[in-house]
């Protein structure tokens, strides 16, 4: 059988996946890159990201405090080698993002401006107006288009790893307009798949945001690393979740209970509407509870307020949260406050791999969101994100080029064997599949919910064990799931019954490392065990996958080079 | 009002069954104000029918993938709210002027080659070095290109673009748009090497300057001053000295 194929393939076409593709064609342009991406890389999750990306950009700044401050606002579970590395390269990758043709925003004399942002103790957060993953995305993807080496296959969707004696080549692909099953050889594979957040109910993700990578790396038997870090922004929409950015406080707008009271006085004094996002969330939900929040028709919500920045610097730094106020809230920014109340963003844990993007398989790397170098640890701090995926994103695109130099070629033997097993394996468990009755969307909307209730801002033991047996339950339910679409032109339901087997998987992942963790620490709050217990958890979770509903969880060390572990407040 | 219901007619169309489009009528519970068209498809796949094929992701305008047209119009479905056509049903089809793959899918892979085609990219004689810092610019030369940035590539102005419904071989309005941010950006200095395909007969010749891209562009890009922009420009070009334009 014929196959495409690969020196360097990286699976997702957001920033990670497309800085690690250039970055592979640049360390050796007699590399060849394919990139498979579910969707056209354009439309990928990273076109969503509003506020900006962080890098030491002026003089009175320095490594040193980019490094504490990711550091803190990680809770001490960041690695802090990899903070290091990360503080000093970010600022190049934000100068060649600007080569690149990135529309950043500009002081008066034409340098790139900065902005302050959540958790940061200075000014280093470089922005496109509100649209800085957009117009950073369509940035490198327009930029990819020049390198002839790189061959995209959009629109298809990988659905397992092949894997050989312990090393990765390639994966096996289901192309979603011909509904044909291929496979695609390489001599490594970057993951770069973005965020799990469609397993909850309410979140800041995109539809695509289904944790594919972590999927597939966890079914190759890779460790997924501290699953129980989950992010919730303080300011999504009530009803969509759409994002609201922290750019709006780092500009200057407060967060008001419904009393007109900037209550992170209470809980963040010293940084107020600037404090992290693990530790706002909670002071929302705490304010909620104590009967302090708004009442509306999607549920409490606070107001956030940027009345007083005037039209100007609104439409100056802000245009974008002014127009999503307008078009899906019925509002003008400039003269009402904002409704928003947390919401899934981000996620912390991801597919275990070290500074370079390498994993325990040989052959496979990961970068971006769906990874965890290490970086972000307990609590991402905001504008973390679009650097990590160009520094680490980069950083795996060029180690896979050099590993990808000298590796064997794959052989085409026991890939045409996998390609086939695969192709069954999905034929008999979806398409050829008789008599289900269970409706995807009426199980993901379960799990969705389910997921909320139990592992969202606050957790306890009681909340995560039953989420544990729902869980368990809806796996089940799973096996009769029903597909009514028979086609094989451009079938959906067919993806969308792949990425919700996916979902369930990552979800138990998330569960069973919550309900490990015994402490709090970063975005994992614990109501029954309210400290962080340094002695029995300043180490990672790694979850592994088992043929049960639970995997088997491990725990690995920190590093630790200047930062002692200390109190966290702010 | 708890069980108030509304129509959406969606287009069905699967190539190995199907010679042309046809209609398909659910009635659909509005349960909220704030639902939109995406959340009624949304809604028929989840609990109706799951076979409706359609494209969507970020439901916050951003993305691109959800355009389709409603009740004739091209339209972010993610934006297009059900209260403005209650009680009337509402009529989603795939958005005009393309190739039909599936249901509400398009094929665009002609605007994925157009794209390139305009060499949407920073064009420089001499890079510059990273460690040499950033280029110079200032908000106000960013405002030169920046509405033409702002392109989604949703292809709305494609499916409203009557040029285009006629020849597809015309370059259209959101890649001359792209190729116009290039050429006014101020760190770029491609314009020569784009100007074979934007001033092609198929470039920006082609346009009859209806200007239907412009009013359709859910991000306020204009489409049709970029074209006669670029009219304009290209005509400089022949009559100024040549080589006084980089």
């Amino acid at each position: 059988m014929d196959f495409e194929s690969y020196d360097v393939l990286v699976v997702g076409g957001g920033l990670a996946g497309i800085r690690a593709a250039i970055a592979a064609v640049e360390a050796n342009p007699r590399v060849k890159v394919g990139m498979v991406s579910k969707v056209y890389p354009m439309r990928s999750h990273t076109v969503s990201a509003e506020g900006g990306a962080a890098a030491v950009m002026r003089p009175e700044d320095s490594y040193q405090t980019h490094a504490f401050d990711t550091i803190k606002g990680s809770d001490y579970l960041a690695d802090q080698d990899v903070v290091e590395a990360f503080v000093r390269e970010a600022p190049l990758e934000i100068i060649q993002m600007e080569h690149w043709g990135c529309p950043w925003s500009r002081e008066p004399d034409g340098t790139i401006s900065v902005r302050p942002f959540g958790g940061m103790t200075t000014w280093r957060t470089v922005f496109a107006a509100d649209k800085s993953g957009f117009h950073m995305l369509h940035t490198v993807f327009q930029t990819s288009l020049k390198y002839p080496q790189i061959t995209r296959h959009d629109e298809a969707f990988v659905t397992k790893l092949l894997v050989e004696d312990s090393r990765c080549v390639g994966v096996v692909s289901l192309d979603i307009r011909t509904g044909r099953f291929e496979a695609i050889t390489a001599k490594a594979v970057i993951l770069a798949t973005g965020g799990l957040g469609r397993v909850y109910a309410f979140t800041t993700n995109g539809n695509i945001c289904t944790g594919d990578g972590m999927a597939l790396a966890y079914r190759a038997g890779v460790g997924l690393k501290d699953m129980e870090m989950v992010q919730f922004h303080p300011t999504g929409l009530p009803f969509t979740g759409i994002l609201i950015t922290e750019a709006v406080r780092g500009e200057g707008g407060y967060l008001l209970n419904n009393g007109g009271e900037r209550f992170l006085k209470r809980y963040v004094p010293n940084k107020m509407e600037l404090g992290p996002r693990d530790i706002i969330s909670r002071a929302m939900v705490t304010e909620f509870e104590a009967g302090r929040g708004f009442d509306g028709p999607h549920g409490k919500y606070m107001h956030l307020d940027v009345r007083h920045l005037g039209e100007k610097v609104i439409d100056r730094k802000l245009p974008f949260m002014r127009e999503l106020g307008r078009e899906f809230v019925g509002i003008d920014i400039v003269k009402e406050p904002i409704p928003v109340r947390p919401v899934q963003h981000y996620m912390m844990g991801g597919v275990d791999a070290d500074i370079s993007g390498i994993t325990p398989i040989l052959g496979l790397y990961a970068a971006g969101e769906c990874a965890n170098v290490g970086l972000n640890g307990g609590n991402r701090l905001g504008s973390n994100s679009l650097s990590e995926c160009l520094v680490f994103g980069a950083a795996a695109g060029r180690a896979a080029a050099h590993y990808a130099s000298s590796a064997k070629p794959v052989s085409a033997n026991p890939v045409d064997a996998m390609l086939w097993d695969e192709a069954r394996r999905v034929e008999a468990d979806y398409l050829e599949k008789k008599g289900g009755d269970e409706r995807i969307g009426v199980i993901r909307e379960e799990m969705q919910k389910e997921m909320d209730a139990g592992a969202g801002v606050f957790r306890t033991r009681e909340a995560l064990s039953r989420l544990a047996r729902n869980l368990g339950g809806l796996r089940e339910r799973f096996e009769k799931v029903k597909i009514e679409d028979s086609s094989r032109t451009f079938n959906t339901e067919i993806i969308a019954a792949l990425e919700l087997n996916f979902m369930l998987e990552v979800s138990s992942a998330i569960t069973f490392s919550a309900l490990a963790r015994e402490e709090s620490r970063g975005a994992h709050a614990r109501l029954d065990f309210p400290e962080r217990d340094d002695k029995k958890f300043l180490k990672h979770t790694l979850a592994f996958h088992t043929n049960a509903l639970a995997p088997r969880l491990e725990y690995s060390d920190v590093t630790i080079t200047n930062f002692q572990p200390q109190a966290r407040t702010y | 009002m708890p069980d108030k219901r509304i129509t959406i007619q969606a287009a069905r169309f699967d190539p190995d069954h199907d010679e042309k489009p046809r209609l398909q009528s659910y009635e659909i519970p509005f349960y909220d104000e704030s639902m939109v068209v995406l959340d009624a498809l949304n809604y028929i796949k989840s609990h109706v029918d799951g076979s409706l094929s359609y494209r969507w992701s970020c439901r916050m305008g951003i993305c691109g993938s959800c355009g389709m047209m409603v009740n004739g119009t091209p339209k972010l479905t993610c934006n297009a709210f059900l209260r403005d056509y209650w009680p009337r049903p509402v009529v989603v089809q795939p958005l005009n002027n393309f190739p039909l793959i599936r249901d509400l899918v398009i094929d665009m892979d002609d605007f994925m080659h157009k794209l390139k085609s305009i060499k949407p990219w920073i064009i420089r004689k001499q890079e510059m070095a990273l460690g040499a810092g950033e280029h110079r610019q200032t908000n106000e030369q960013i405002d030169d290109f920046r509405q033409f940035s702002e392109c989604i590539n949703c292809m709305l102005c494609y499916a409203a673009c009557p040029v285009y419904g006629l020849n597809e071989e015309f370059l259209g309005p959101a890649a001359i748009a792209l190729a116009r941010r290039y050429n006014l950006d101020s760190r770029d200095q491609g314009l020569k090497d784009r100007l074979p395909v934007i001033a092609d007969p198929e470039g920006v010749w082609e346009c009859s300057f209806v200007g239907e891209c412009s009013v359709v562009c859910p991000k306020g890009v204009d489409p049709a001053k970029a074209i006669q922009q670029t009219k304009l420009d290209t005509t400089m070009r022949f009559v100024l000295p040549y080589g006084n334009r980089d």
